[in-house]
């Protein structure tokens, strides 16, 4: 790490949350988890797709990409593949996420680039104003289902596991120091590393709150073997609490190194003359 | 008569060889020194179904695949039937003794026993294909040890049994033609070979003209027909420090190739139809955040799923409209093989210096035709750099300046002091998301503006014909072909028309096409397409009298068609025009 002055992740732009939002608690997280890294700037990019959450590029004094909605993952990788010394950051909500984005995760996962995907997770719409998420509860009520949502909720961390993410942690933004060590864990690992935060929305959202999830909280059971998929999968599936920390880790060969593998592997050209030269 | 070119078409069941030994028999001849152009069809389906190869072989350049047939080579009952209607008078039939009833062939015709020779004496029934490729090569007179050596590296991996086995089928091939064929002189044409020439298909030279425009990165999705682009690249992005990664689906090729553009390198994807439509909304995107992308659309018939194998000219308007919004975008269509490579580094040139999509239009007939054609001068290609901000010391970084040309320069991740947030919001020059009613024109104002600008870098539009000439005739993509060798059948006719081949079909105007056709009055459209639609943009450029031309069953226009629509309009526009007006 080279020796400098602070680093000052804060960006002139002030964040448009609303007061209370569960997305600040992230941010401070994420800003305390880049200076603990010590990452120069002009070497960090944060990729977003649409939604409230989204928006977090603007307030990071990094490089970012602010991209459409539901396509953070393959934006990121895309990045991280043309230059893999970047340190590349997802970031977006569940709908972004789990809705639209949802198709791209089990891609993003079986490559494992080194990136790190941090969703905040307010289980509702909140930039489109109050509809339901892929993560709300069954029989939730909100403007796009006013009777109740018919769907069941899909299982960020039960997702990921199965899909073969080589890390996976859930977090809370109410509890920010946590969060920060989560964060500076997931950067660390070597591949894919997923964060579901929990980032309550008080403005949309009256059930998924700071005060629900702060009495239904507990950390994952210090017993918990977090190199064995189906125990953290087990884990996903418990429903008397929700449990933050680390699901589950393992070692692989990220996207990068499997790239420089095939390349290594196949004999150089020796250049566009030869190329041309097998038309002949 | 001297004999300087011929047209052969090869009919035969999906999976019975007829494309490898028209593949190999196009190598072999432009090795010896042949001009070759081909035309191919496969079923949609993998097996069973029908499979065409038309070779045409020249001792001059070639434009097209011929009109009709000199020779038909019919593997079984339907090669000849579904074929024998294109034979010319005069063409000869060529068949399969044992899967053709050769009693009912009117034309003159000269049977090959390719089965019995395959079965009996090579003691391999799947060798049928390459005995056909050794009676071929030896009707055109092609040397022996160049079909050798094609056969040899087609089965290197299968091993030596197998390899011999084969060489021996051409060689009896060969052989049979050589003691049974009646005037093998008549169909002599003397070449020479030439290292001048290579031999690439359409895809084959979009991806190699990506390689020398310096792109290393390429995302795609499996897709008819541009599935072999990705291909080619595949093998040969990795032995240059590249990567080829097949996404999951268009929408993430798009997104990678965008989010690698960004980080500062050139990047490509290539799809079809149903892909492009797919990519739109991220083509927007990189229009509006100015990101460097270049899309080729390998065009089918559509709409929809549509006909897969089967060629058509009709993305065009998805091409230059295809977004919500304004987005601007540049449109290319290479006309034909060559130009497939030099399109390609023009598209990138053109995406790089304007930080723009740029859109390459092939089609299907292209993608696969292969084609001798003179080998590219690396010395002459130039490949245009993006224009970079090195930093500035203090001076605070705006990613997208206001500037005269509309381009700003452009910061990669890496680059200290060039730190900004690409957005697909309305931004400030600063890239601050905004929505100030004078900001968002003077952003879509500066987004258009470097169309303008590029107008200076458009290839120019190719002119063959009377240039005085009131009658022109106006083709886009690879309708050149049979355009071109119908205007010079008109013109030796006596017909004064001129041909106009422009690459950029968008944008159109501001001195790109509207001035050269200023002395047209009647200007014919020949299109694969039911409405037109280069026809409909001409009009931003053209106020004459516009005849449309179309057709759209699946397959390219011939040069005939195209011939008798000119001495139809030349003949309308010599009457003298009747007043419509009555006498008082």
């Amino acid at each position: 790490m080279p020796e400098t002055a602070v680093i000052d992740y804060k960006s002139e732009v002030k964040p448009t949350w609303c007061p209370g939002c569960g997305d600040f608690g992230v941010l401070r997280a994420v800003y305390e988890a880049f200076e603990a890294k010590g990452y120069e700037t002009k070497d960090l990019v944060l990729v977003s797709g649409i939604g409230c959450s989204s928006r977090i590029p603007y307030f990071v004094n990094s490089y970012g990409f602010h991209g459409v909605h539901g396509r953070v993952l393959p934006l990121a990788t895309g990045i991280k593949l043309a230059n893999p010394r970047l340190h590349v950051v997802g970031m977006g909500g569940d709908g972004d996420g789990f809705s639209i984005g949802a198709g791209h995760m089990p891609h993003a996962i079986r490559r494992n680039p080194d990136i790190t995907y941090i969703i905040m997770d307010n289980n509702i719409y909140g930039l489109t104003k109050g509809q339901t998420s892929p993560t709300s509860a069954f029989q939730f009520v909100t403007k796009s289902t006013p009777y109740g949502n018919i769907e069941d909720p899909i299982n960020p961390m039960a997702f990921a596991i199965v899909y073969g993410a080589t890390f996976v942690a859930k977090g809370f933004s109410g509890k920010a120091r946590e969060l920060t060590e989560l964060f500076i864990k997931a950067i660390d690992h070597k591949g894919f590393s997923f964060v579901d935060v929990l980032s309550p929305c008080p403005t949309f959202n009256k059930v998924d709150t700071f005060k629900y999830y702060a009495e239904h909280l507990s950390p994952v059971p210090a017993d918990h073997a977090v190199k064995d998929r189906v125990k953290a999968l087990e884990l996903a599936y418990r429903t008397d609490r929700h449990y933050v920390g680390v699901y589950y880790e393992e070692d692989k060969l990220t996207m990068e190194e499997r790239v420089k593998a095939v390349q290594q592997k196949v004999p150089a050209s020796t250049g566009l003359e030869e190329l041309m030269a097998r038309f002949v | 008569m001297a004999r300087h070119d011929i047209v052969i078409r090869i009919g035969g069941e999906s999976g019975e060889g007829v494309i490898s030994t028209g593949e190999l028999l196009t190598l072999a001849a432009a090795r010896a020194g042949f001009y070759v152009y081909t035309f191919r069809t496969y079923p949609a389906e993998i097996k069973g179904g029908h499979a065409i190869y038309q070779l045409r072989l020249s001792d001059h350049n070639l434009y097209s695949h011929g009109d009709d047939l000199d020779l038909l080579l019919a593997f079984n009952q339907e090669g000849y039937d579904k074929h024998y209607l294109e034979l010319r008078e005069g063409g000869m039939v060529l068949y399969d003794t044992e899967s053709v009833k050769a009693s009912a062939i009117p034309f003159a015709k000269v049977g090959l026993p390719l089965t019995e020779i395959a079965k009996n004496q090579i003691k391999m029934p799947l060798a049928k294909n390459m005995v056909a490729l050794g009676a071929l090569g030896r009707l055109f007179w092609i040397p022996k040890d160049y079909l050798e050596k094609l056969v040899r590296e087609k089965f290197a991996k299968k091993g030596q049994s197998v390899i011999d086995k084969n060489v021996d089928a051409v060689k009896a091939g060969c052989d049979y033609v050589e003691k049974n064929f009646p005037g093998l002189e008549s169909l002599r044409i003397p070449v020479k070979p030439s290292d001048e020439r290579i031999v690439i298909s359409g895809n084959e030279a979009v991806g190699l003209g990506a390689v020398v425009a310096g792109c290393r990165h390429y995302f795609g999705y499996p897709i008819t027909p541009a599935s072999d682009i990705m291909e080619y690249l595949a093998g040969v992005l990795p032995q240059l420090g590249g990567v080829v990664i097949q996404a999951e689906d268009e929408i993430a090729s798009v997104a990678m190739a965008i989010g690698a553009s960004f980080a500062g390198h050139r990047a490509m994807s290539a799809t079809a139809g149903p892909g492009l439509s797919l990519m739109t909304e991220l083509l927007g995107l990189a229009g509006m955040a100015e990101i460097p992308l270049v899309i080729a659309d390998i065009q089918r018939a559509g709409p929809s799923t549509g006909m897969p194998t089967k060629t058509e000219q009709s993305d065009l308007n998805l091409a230059v409209y295809g977004n919500h919004g304004e987005a601007p975008r540049i449109v290319i269509a290479p006309y034909n093989v060559e130009d497939c490579f030099y399109s390609t580094v023009t598209a990138f040139n053109l995406a790089e210096k304007y930080q723009i999509p740029v859109l390459l239009l092939s089609d299907q007939s292209l993608s696969n035709r292969t084609e001798s054609i003179p080998k590219p001068d690396l010395s002459k290609v130039r490949v245009v750099e993006r224009v970079k901000w090195a930093g500035n010391g203090g001076e605070r970084y705006k990613r997208y300046q206001l500037t005269e040309s509309g381009v700003s320069p452009m910061a990669h991740p890496g680059t200290a002091d060039g730190i900004h947030v690409a957005c697909g919001l309305e931004h400030t020059e600063s890239g601050r998301p905004n929505y100030d009613p004078a900001n968002h024109m003077n952003m879509v104002d500066k987004r258009f503006r470097k169309l303008r600008a590029a107008l200076a870098d458009f290839p120019p539009v190719e002119i063959y014909g009377d240039r005085a000439s009131e009658l022109g005739i106006i083709s886009w993509g690879s309708t050149l072909g049979a355009v071109r060798e119908a205007t010079e059948r008109a013109l030796e006719k006596g017909i004064k028309i001129c041909s106009f081949y422009p690459r950029v079909l968008y944008p159109l105007g501001d001195g790109y096409l509207d001035r050269t056709l200023e002395n047209v009055k009647t200007l014919i459209v020949p299109e694969v397409n039911s409405q037109g639609q280069f026809a409909t943009l001409l009009r931003r450029v053209y106020s004459g009298a516009i005849v449309r031309q179309n057709i759209y069953g699946g397959l390219p226009f011939r040069p005939q068609t195209i011939l008798e629509k000119i001495e139809e309009v030349a003949e309308t526009c010599q009457k003298p025009q009747l007043s419509t007006t009555r006498a008082r």
